[in-house]
């Protein structure tokens, strides 16, 4: 691929193909952590973090033990069983090696254990026959996207606590109307970029 | 399969391998607070608590940064095994700061404000349609104090809020902080263009009066004594208070809820009261004006919608200057309203008021003929207001129209205005049942006709004219004769000397539910007369406009009225605005009060490049209001209606002197014991006594 066709790659999983807004994967800490920007930011870091950690890991489990081995089908179960293993690993690495980036990460690394975008991801990555190097940006470009829808949400959720709010839409009432909304706005995106 | 599993399992214990060796070589001290409190934790990482995570959550709540009851998702017993863990208690605590949408009311607000019925105002306004919040009914918790930066609010003797204004910023915290919506930042430009919205908790008799005047309010302030405040309070939203105390047909008393178990509060007497209080002071309470910013504005006709207009701009700081056709202001409440209704010493008191606000007047200038719109616009006019009233009379469309003696209503009283009498006959007949009907009729026998008759179409309880006016031009002796309409008029030489009348019959009701009028065939009546009287109705003189190229364009309606915004005054020519009879087809002083304030808020949008439109939530009339149909318990009860001292009829005869004397003080004091200060669906109850009954309403300063 030319320079030229990775940017429309990467502007394709950051807007269009949007992982949380247009594929509605990882919504639990979408709702969960979004309602400060400080927490929104750290969980954005972290996502970045090991959606291309496990992207990478997860591409070469399929390639270098399931294709081999022909157990193919068993994809869903062996990636679950890496990624976790892969953030628990990371996270006591972390802890003791570079305790400030533990602090600045490292609480939001739990939380990404169960997070289906990066399973997502990694799924996408080799249903869509990506190469090594292809893997690599889309899993960056699509954890940048995670990262802008999220911490766009957290902006808007901050702004909640300032105004007179019905009692029946507070909370994750509220969010839940917005997600749906910024969903429509990002589905304003589709048709920007042809072919994917 | 075995091969599967042994894959998969080999995977997984090599992963389990790895991560066991980099526990043991990687092993961090963990301190063991954190790790109980995260072990009382239902390690769910919901993140519902703001934190990303349990971990975090323990985190948080060991280092002191959270509480021990942050756990959304684990319930009350997570909150205890975190507590017992921290080694604190959980117990019941008040918030600091009431929420929001605090529900406190069915508990605390009955202490202070009793509801009617319904346990929450606001359950029942829901019940009506749209939101409302209630502006009255504090509930004491001093969210307002706590939040004040500044220190300017207290909670003063009686529970409520007392602000410091030498403190207030008016940054707006309390606004927002308060759970009920009582406390409000308020600016005079927001209290002139301010209209009573939806949201407002607003008593009937404030939502039914076309100028929005604040009556609960000012009825208060006569009761306690402050009636300068009571003439402020008024003038807020009426210039005209001796007038409309004086000729307001008062629609608030019909929305009056002590009128629905006994007779409704006399409202539009006590405004009397205060505006004649000002009177007879001597000085004069004016409302607060802004700066003066120079800004021309015309305004074409000085009747009350033209006066409303001028004194809203003026108190805006424009330069309005009012044209008047006639050679005094005043427009129908001078030329229409006969002397001894309103006289016109009164009204030009009250209209010197106006005019010292910094109104210029200019009189004898007809539009069309001394000046145009376009001539306007070169002297430097801005924008333009035309509220030319309705000064034409309606025909009655019968043959001998033009025999002498058959004088349109509304040129006599126009007489009366100039203080110039109209000859009369002794027998006079008075075709229609409307108000200027009453006031030729009572205008003649003041003139010394012997025989004055009232001829309406339908029944007395379909006549349009006000109650008392009907009550006393039977005092006055006049005739009435209900049931018949005017086929010819009769004359010799030109001179009239009879009306043929037909009776009619009801029918079936028309569009405007009354009861259709059916003439019954072959009862025609001759009635010797030597004076008919047509008032059966006006419209605008819009002749001016043929002679105004500018103008040309105006649009008007089917009923020759100019076809404006009824909300905004806005006409189909940017910057010419308009109201009042003018738009409406002749209506009430009240009405066309609120027209001019309506379009002064406009025209000072569009002066300052905004949307002149009007808001949408602007309450028109009184809402229906169910569940309020009996007022039970109100206090106190069984006190008869202040009645209005009058001149005996002996005393009216040929004479024009003022029928209606005014309340005395005494008088003034005791009926506004009778308000039950309404809030939407709450009214002071038999056990408050007034005295009691006093709290800190936002708009009143």
């Amino acid at each position: 691929m030319s320079f030229g066709d990775y940017m429309l790659f990467i502007v394709s999983a950051i807007l269009v193909n949007n992982i949380l807004l247009a594929k509605f994967l990882g919504n639990c800490p979408f709702l969960g952590v979004s309602k400060r920007m400080d927490t929104a930011t750290g969980m954005s870091m972290a996502v970045i973090f090991v959606m291309v950690m496990a992207g990478m890991i997860t591409w070469l489990v399929q390639y270098y033990i399931l294709v081999p081995l022909n157990i193919e089908y068993l994809q869903t179960i062996a990636f679950i069983l890496v990624i976790a293993a892969l953030v628990q690993l990371v996270e006591i690495v972390m802890a003791k090696s570079l305790p400030a980036l533990y602090r600045a990460l490292g609480i939001f690394l739990p939380l990404i254990t169960t997070n289906c975008a990066v399973l997502g991801v990694a799924i996408i990555n080799i249903n869509e026959e990506f190469d090594f190097v292809d893997t690599l940006v889309f899993s960056l470009a699509s954890a940048l996207g995670y990262s802008l829808a999220l911490i766009l949400f957290a902006g808007i959720r901050e702004r909640f606590m300032l105004i007179k709010m019905p009692k029946a839409f507070q909370g994750t009432s509220i969010g839940l109307v917005v997600a749906g909304f910024l969903a429509l706005a990002f589905s304003g995106f589709a048709g920007l970029v042809g072919g994917h | 399969m075995l091969f599967e599993a042994l894959a998969i399992g080999g995977l997984g214990l090599a992963s389990a391998l790895g991560l066991g060796v980099a526990a043991k070589v990687f092993a961090v001290e963990v301190d063991p607070l954190v790790e109980a409190v995260e072990g009382a934790l239902p390690g769910a990482n919901c993140g519902g608590c703001g934190y990303a995570g349990c971990a975090s959550a323990a985190l948080a709540i060991a280092s002191g940064k959270a509480p021990a009851n942050i756990c959304v998702g684990g319930g009350p017993e997570v909150a205890v095994a975190v507590a017992q863990v921290m080694g604190v208690e959980v117990v019941y605590r008040e918030p600091d700061v009431s929420q929001v949408d605090c529900s406190y009311s069915t508990q605390i607000a009955p202490l202070k404000y009793k509801y009617d019925g319904v346990q929450d105002c606001r359950a029942a306004a829901l019940l009506a349609g749209g939101p409302k919040m209630c502006d009255i009914g504090c509930l004491g918790l001093g969210s307002c104090v706590k939040v004040c930066p500044f220190g300017a609010i207290r909670i003063g003797s009686e529970g409520l809020p007392v602000v410091d204004p030498s403190l207030c910023t008016g940054c707006g915290n309390c606004e927002k902080a308060c759970p009920k919506s009582i406390i409000h930042l308020t600016s005079v430009t927001r209290r002139i263009l301010g209209f009573n919205a939806n949201y407002n908790c607003l008593a009937p008799c404030q939502a039914t009066c076309p100028a929005q005047i604040d009556i609960p309010s000012y009825i208060r302030a006569i009761g306690e004594g402050r009636y300068d405040d009571a003439v402020t309070i008024i003038k807020e939203h009426n210039p005209l208070p001796l007038v409309c105390g004086r000729v307001c047909p008062h629609p608030c008393e019909d929305q009056c809820r002590r009128g629905k178990s006994e007779e409704p509060v006399n409202i539009n007497h006590l405004k009397r009261f205060a505006a004649d209080y000002e009177m007879n002071s001597g000085k004069r309470i004016q409302p607060f004006c802004l700066p003066k910013n120079e800004r021309k504005v015309a305004i074409v006709g000085g009747g009350p919608a033209g006066l409303s207009c001028a004194y809203y701009l003026a108190r805006l700081g424009y330069a309005p200057t009012v044209y008047e056709a006639q050679p005094h202001l005043g427009g129908m409440l001078r030329y229409g309203i006969p002397e001894y209704r309103l006289p016109k010493k009164t009204l030009d008191w009250e209209i010197q008021g106006i005019l010292d606000l910094g109104v210029e007047a200019k009189m004898n200038m007809g539009m069309g003929k001394d000046f145009t719109l376009e001539s306007l616009r070169q002297e430097g006019y801005e924008a333009i207001f035309l509220g030319v009233g309705c000064w034409s009379s309606r025909g009655m469309r019968v043959e001998g129209e033009d025999l002498n003696g058959v004088l349109p209503g509304t040129d006599m009283l126009i007489d009366r205005g100039n203080l110039k009498d109209t000859p009369v006959g002794e027998r006079v007949v008075i075709i229609g049942g409307g108000n200027t009907a009453m006031d030729c009729a009572r205008t003649c026998w003041r003139l010394g006709a012997k025989e004055v008759t009232v001829l309406y179409r339908r029944t007395e309880k379909e006549m349009p004219a006000n109650a008392i006016e009907i009550e006393e031009a039977k005092h006055e002796g006049i005739n009435f004769h209900f049931l018949a309409a005017p086929t010819k008029l009769v004359g010799e030489n030109g001179k009239l000397t009879g009306l043929q009348y037909i009776k009619m019959e009801l029918g079936e009701p028309d569009a405007s539910g009354r009861r259709r009028p059916v003439p019954i065939e072959g009862s025609e009546t001759i009635l010797e007369c030597d004076n008919v009287i047509a008032a059966i109705g006006q419209f605008p003189n819009l002749a001016f406009l043929e002679e105004d190229a500018a103008a040309n364009d105006l649009a008007v309606t089917k009923w020759n009225t100019i076809d404006a915004n009824v909300d905004a005054g806005t006409t189909n020519i940017p910057g010419v605005f308009s109201g009042g009879d003018t738009v409406t087809g002749a209506a009430t002083a009240v009405e066309a009060i609120g027209a001019g304030r309506r379009a002064a808020r406009a025209m000072h949008r569009y002066l300052s490049g905004e949307d002149a439109e009007a808001p949408d939530n602007w309450v028109h009339g009184p809402k229906e209001l169910p569940m309020v149909t009996q007022t039970p318990d109100a206090a106190p009860a069984g006190r008869p209606r202040a009645k209005m001292p009058e001149l005996n009829v002996a005393e009216r005869s040929g004479s024009f002197v003022e029928v209606e004397l005014g309340l005395t003080e005494e008088m003034a004091k005791a009926e506004t014991q009778r308000c039950l200060q309404c809030g939407l669906y709450c009214y002071r109850h038999k056990d408050q006594p007034y005295e009691a009954w006093k709290w800190e309403r936002k708009d009143n300063a």
